[in-house]
């Protein structure tokens, strides 16, 4: 595998918009962008109330992913290309969720939407939706070897590489949530002991695109993250931590990196984890 | 856009008791559309928003010092601001 297996860059997606093989999707952070304007023939997916479990926190299930693919026109042996705002943060989160259901062909647009905006290319407007036959989609069971939970979290402190994507405020307990939404979440502030801090943003450029593979390697290295050690990625719902798990398992093809979505949400709400405050010891 | 106030968005509307940063991006007078991050002390970066329609754009922070950098088609510009808990930081940027 390589990084055009998984990436594609803006030039590429241009001369592919009307490839009929290929399903463009926009799932963005703000499910409304959308709506205002997007790539043209991409359709979008809703991470808030497409990928969820309506009553409990989780996952749609098997079932529900494949009826949710069927309905949206996208067959087993299409290739989705994911794009969406904020560097990719949900498209990222979307990319490791298709792979958590055994979808072979997917891959990211660097640098997402900003990129895409920032070079002034063509966005359609939100009204202009394209039609997309229904499909029989198939998908495979969850692949746990991607997806890590509480426990595992609890059983790597001190034994795996424990990753925490989130900016530094975040991370010591200045802050709960990321700058751009409200600080209202009630659960202790901090890290699970033994994380190296290392922010999603440091594996990007300003323009959204992925950093070399020299100076993501790198990155890890400088942070002492030996990466033939077994790696859990967590954030504060595990959509930043999905672009981690993108770069490590993805790009740079470490083999053992799981995404903890439940994330700090669930950490920082368990009775009786232990947490670390402050910076990296 | 016709009608827009000049400056950040209407202060009205901000979550009580939140410490924010806000204001609005302009080329040559007029809001110009992209993308604002926030960068920490040391220059780590934060968060990240598109501006609206009208160059306005929010962030909910912490006391500091910040910067506050515009992305823009073509350009790039940064400018310090100190916020102080619970505050409201307005920020202009002309790029």
């Amino acid at each position: 595998m390589s990084r055009s297996d998984v990436l594609v860059d803006a030039d590429w997606l241009q001369e592919h918009l009307d490839d009929s093989t290929i399903a463009i999707v926009e799932v963005d952070e703000d499910t409304s962008a959308y709506d205002k304007n997007h790539i043209k023939n991409a359709i979008r997916i809703d991470w808030t109330k497409d990928l969820q479990d309506p009553v409990r926190r989780d996952f749609i299930d098997q079932a529900g992913f494949e009826k949710l693919l069927s309905e949206k026109g996208i067959a087993n042996d299409h290739t989705v290309v994911l794009y969406g705002g904020n560097n990719n943060w949900f498209a990222s989160y979307a990319y490791w969720y298709f792979k958590l259901y055994g979808h072979e062909n997917v891959k990211l647009l660097d640098g997402g939407r900003k990129k895409w905006e920032l070079d002034a290319r063509e966005l359609v407007d939100g009204t202009e939706v394209p039609e997309r036959a229904a499909t029989e989609y198939r998908a495979k069971e969850q692949n746990t070897a991607i997806r890590a939970f509480r426990d595992d979290v609890v059983d790597a402190i001190g034994v795996q590489n424990l990753v925490d994507v989130r900016s530094p405020d975040e991370f010591s307990g200045k802050l709960l949530a990321p700058a751009h939404l409200p600080q209202e979440q009630s659960q202790r502030p901090g890290h699970v002991p033994s994380a190296r801090n290392i922010p999603w943003s440091k594996n990007a450029n300003d323009d959204g695109t992925f950093k070399s593979d020299d100076e993501l390697k790198a990155l890890y290295a400088e942070e002492s993250v030996d990466l033939a050690k077994d790696t859990i990625a967590y954030c504060r719902i595990g959509e930043r931590s999905a672009l981690t798990w993108f770069v490590l398992h993805e790009l740079l093809e470490v083999p053992n990196v799981k995404n903890y979505d439940g994330s700090w949400t669930e950490y920082g709400s368990l009775v009786g984890v232990p947490i670390e405050l402050g910076a990296a010891k | 856009m016709c009608g827009a106030k000049a400056g950040g968005p209407d202060a009205s509307t901000i979550k009580p008791g939140e410490t924010t940063i806000q204001g609005q991006v302009t080329r040559d007078g007029e809001p110009v559309v992209g993308y604002v991050r926030l960068l920490d002390a040391t220059g780590e970066f934060t968060a990240e928003v598109p501006t609206s329609a009208t160059g306005q754009f929010r962030f909910y922070a912490a006391e500091g010092t910040w910067t506050v950098r515009a992305l823009v088609p073509g350009a790039t510009a940064d400018r310090t601001v100190v916020a102080q808990t619970g505050g409201l930081a307005e920020v202009a940027i002309a790029v």
